[in-house]
């Protein structure tokens, strides 16, 4: 019985809730990319590094606080500066959006092209963000480090697993929650979500019925800009704050969108989930949790590896494959323009 | 002015470019400017081969280009023979268990009707398992072998330039097998899925010791061209050296650029023909008659898929010769350094400036924007010195200013790839 109980906490120590917290983060991100994708019709190469420039911003306010001896006592003080994040990211989208996307979507070019623009976009912010702050790793995370410490739990319980739960993964995991719910509530139950739906679902039915499309736009920015920087901060607080790291979660980002059906925000946060938990699961060495359950005998010798964790890309990209191999769009069928 | 005209000025003035940098830096900086532009045009060309010609919107042209580096260790150095006696058979023999796997699950799919779903999975899950099992000791094997020098199998000891046509092989292998799952399918899922594979090839490298050391790098490739030392010590050279008024250290280092430079050429001119040719014959015009409208094209009897995957081929393997010839130039493989943003994105970058769909704007647009790569850096520290001449010494932004002026060359892409789409999408050379 005992062996079970340190089975399952090792499990939830190591799988679950890494798991959670990494899939909380992925969805968040997969919503900005279904949402452009859904609105707009092309997808966005510049998302991560949307991430990288709204977490940019909150952490520099961070730091101000910091140094201003302000704090959000045992939460770290990101939260404070999040909405500021946010702010500085929405206008940094609407103003590309100005510049540079319209020009293009009056024009009715073709969705390739406005890919090839978010390529530009992506460089053009990326400069920015190690222009700006540098390309190095940044740590920003402050406040209590643990909810429940491996040590604490231990005590606690007896067990010879240690729990350790950190703040950043529940704040993470309840972060996204929220985010989640009021962006259902808001797509779901109120006008200007609504006719972002219908818009996504006919543009030409929408435009007959009066829904002016640049509000639209203008709101699907604002909303992407949010959930960019609300991913991305969480991101930075949970792991670290390193631009190139953002870029390259753009792949984990396309695939959760993809896999979960894209312009399908439910399929999204499916699809964000499934992709952290086969990444967390597959590369995770799994001789503690078996050496519990299993009669010493069979102990394993090895470690139980599937994959060594350097090959999480990998993870990520053969589900993509076998999902659009056999079913090309998504699992809650999405657009397939 | 005609076309012809306005186009040789825009590569006389690349010329001039890259003569102005060698007269104010020195030759040697012009010279390998000139090198990795002319190896970057051969990635264009094999990028405006998909996009240009075909519409394939292909973002992982760094698996292709370290593919081609790949092949460049696996050819040219030499086996090491202690490693194939510990455990290059067994790695050889987990390979081809993993293969056949891979193609006894396809082939179960395809054959079986009932229960097929079971039967797939208990292939790839025995399959995986037995791979493991004969993987994992022999590599074990391999890498114990003296890891400070050697600690891999080694490649197979031919000369260098063998390597660059097997650089194209491997990729156009590799673009076989991604071609055929996800061609067919939209065009952002391929960008996706094409992104996803240089991913994969690039961690491949970076972690499969057993292979080409991974991050510890292979270096001191054989050269296709003279060493510099050999050169200096020979008394002829020196004569000759000290007739065109040259030391013979200068007039070595230029010698081995500039006989690196003659082989890029005669590459890149026939590979520019060889696509010319591809563009005017009945291929080419039918490859841009898919581009233009596929569902015509398919209603004209022409078997879309088919032709995407073969032209998809075809250009990543140009990209992987490009990538041989590049490690070549450098004499080593690092895997660490490829990053999507240099060998994916920028190649884009060239291309579309120079002008998708014409060769030469390929070429031109690699050239100029390799320059331009280069050269922003300096440029960027110059400007920052001149903005930051009137803040105190010391201070913190002043300081940060100058730090950042690296980071200008991103910014510079960005600005000059949105500014040529917005204002000039066809390109510098546009298609004709």
């Amino acid at each position: 019985m005992t062996d079970l109980l340190n089975a399952l906490v090792a499990f939830a120590n190591f799988v679950f809730i890494p798991a959670m917290a990494y899939g909380s983060q992925l969805a968040l991100g997969a919503l900005g990319v279904t949402l452009i994708y859904g609105i707009l019709r092309f997808s966005n190469f510049a998302h991560g590094d949307t991430m990288a420039l709204g977490t940019m911003i909150t952490v520099l306010v961070t730091w101000w606080l910091q140094s201003l001896g302000v704090s959000f006592g045992p939460l770290p003080t990101a939260l404070l500066a999040l909405p500021v994040g946010i702010g500085g990211c929405m206008a940094l989208v609407l103003v590309t959006d100005r510049l540079v996307y319209r020009f293009y979507r009056e024009q009715k070019a073709k969705p390739v092209i406005l890919v090839i623009v978010s390529m530009g976009v992506m460089f053009i912010y990326n400069g920015l963000t190690r222009f700006i702050i540098g390309p190095d790793d940044q740590r920003f995370a402050d406040g209590e480090r643990f909810i429940i410490s491996a040590r604490d739990f231990k005590e606690m319980t007896g067990l010879d697993e240690g729990l350790a739960f950190k703040t950043t993964q529940g704040l993470t995991i309840v972060t996204a929650v929220i985010v989640v719910a009021l962006l259902f509530w808001f797509l779901n139950r109120t006008r200007t979500g609504k006719s972002m739906r219908a818009y996504s679902d006919n543009e030409d039915l929408a435009l007959l019925s009066g829904i002016n499309p640049e509000r639209v736009v203008t709101y699907t920015w604002l909303i992407v800009a949010a959930l960019a920087t609300v991913a991305g901060v969480l991101y930075g607080l949970d792991k670290s704050f390193k631009p190139f790291v953002y870029f390259q979660l753009l792949l984990p980002i396309f695939a959760s969108a993809i896999v979960g059906g894209l312009g399908s925000p439910l399929g999204a946060i499916a699809g964000g989930f499934i992709i952290a938990f086969s990444e967390v699961t597959i590369t995770y060495a799994w001789k503690k949790v078996l050496g519990y359950l299993l009669p010493e005998s069979l102990e394993p010798s090895g470690l139980v590896q599937l994959l060594s964790t350097d090959y999480k890309f990998a993870v990520s990209f053969m589900i993509l494959l076998i999902v659009l191999l056999f079913r090309p769009t998504g699992l809650f069928r999405g657009k397939s323009v | 002015m005609s076309p012809a005209l306005k186009n040789a000025m825009l590569f006389a003035l690349v010329a001039v470019l890259i003569v102005v940098t060698g007269i104010s830096q020195s030759w040697n900086s012009a010279l390998l400017i000139l090198n990795m532009g002319l190896v970057s045009a051969i990635m264009a060309i094999g990028v405006n081969l998909q996009w240009g010609f075909a519409g394939l919107f292909n973002v992982g042209v760094m698996g292709f280009v370290a593919l081609g580096g790949l092949a460049a260790v696996l050819v040219s150095m030499p086996p090491v023979g202690e490693a194939w006696a510990a455990g290059g058979l067994g790695v050889l023999a987990a390979l081809a268990i993993g293969a056949g796997t891979v193609v006894l699950a396809i082939l179960g799919y395809r054959r079986l009707a009932k229960g097929r779903s079971i039967a797939v999975a208990a292939i790839l899950v025995c399959g995986f398992f037995l791979f493991r099992a004969v993987f994992d000791p022999s590599v074990a094997a391999v890498e114990g072998v003296n890891p400070a020098a050697t600690g891999y199998l080694g490649g197979l000891g031919l000369p260098v330039l063998l390597a660059w046509p097997v650089g194209g092989l491997l990729a156009a292998g590799a673009a076989w097998l991604i071609g055929k799952t996800a061609l067919g399918l939209r065009s952002d899922y391929l960008a996706i899925a094409t992104l996803g594979i240089a991913e994969i090839i690039i961690s491949v490298m970076k972690n499969e010791d057993w292979l080409a050391r991974g991050v510890k790098n292979v270096v001191g490739l054989p050269r296709p061209v003279p060493y510099e030392i050999d050169l200096q010590n020979d008394p002829g050279f020196a004569m000759r050296a000290s007739a065109l008024g040259l030391d013979p250290v200068t007039a070595s280092t230029l010698y081995v650029k500039l006989g690196y430079t003659a082989l890029f050429v005669v590459v890149l001119l026939l590979l520019l023909w060889m696509a010319q040719m591809a563009l005017k014959s009945p291929w080419g015009r039918m490859m841009r008659a898919i581009r233009d409208n596929e569902t015509a094209a398919e209603a004209m009897g022409k078997d879309v898929t088919r032709r995407h995957l073969q032209v998809f081929v075809l250009g990543s393997a140009v990209c992987g010769i490009a990538g041989a010839m590049m490690t070549t130039l450098d004499g080593q493989l690092t895997p660490g350094t490829y990053q999507p943003l240099r060998f994916t994105f920028l190649i884009w970058v060239m291309v579309i400036v120079g002008g998708s769909g014409n060769n030469f704007g390929a070429v031109l647009g690699a050239l100029l924007i390799w320059f331009l790569w280069v050269q922003v850096e300096p440029i960027g520290l110059f400007l920052m010195n001149v903005l930051t001449a009137g803040m105190a010494d010391g201070s913190a932004l002043k300081a940060h200013l100058l730090d950042s002026a690296a980071h200008m060359r991103l910014l510079t892409m960005g600005v000059v790839l949105l500014l040529v789409l917005r204002f000039s999408p066809r390109g510098l050379i546009p298609e004709r």
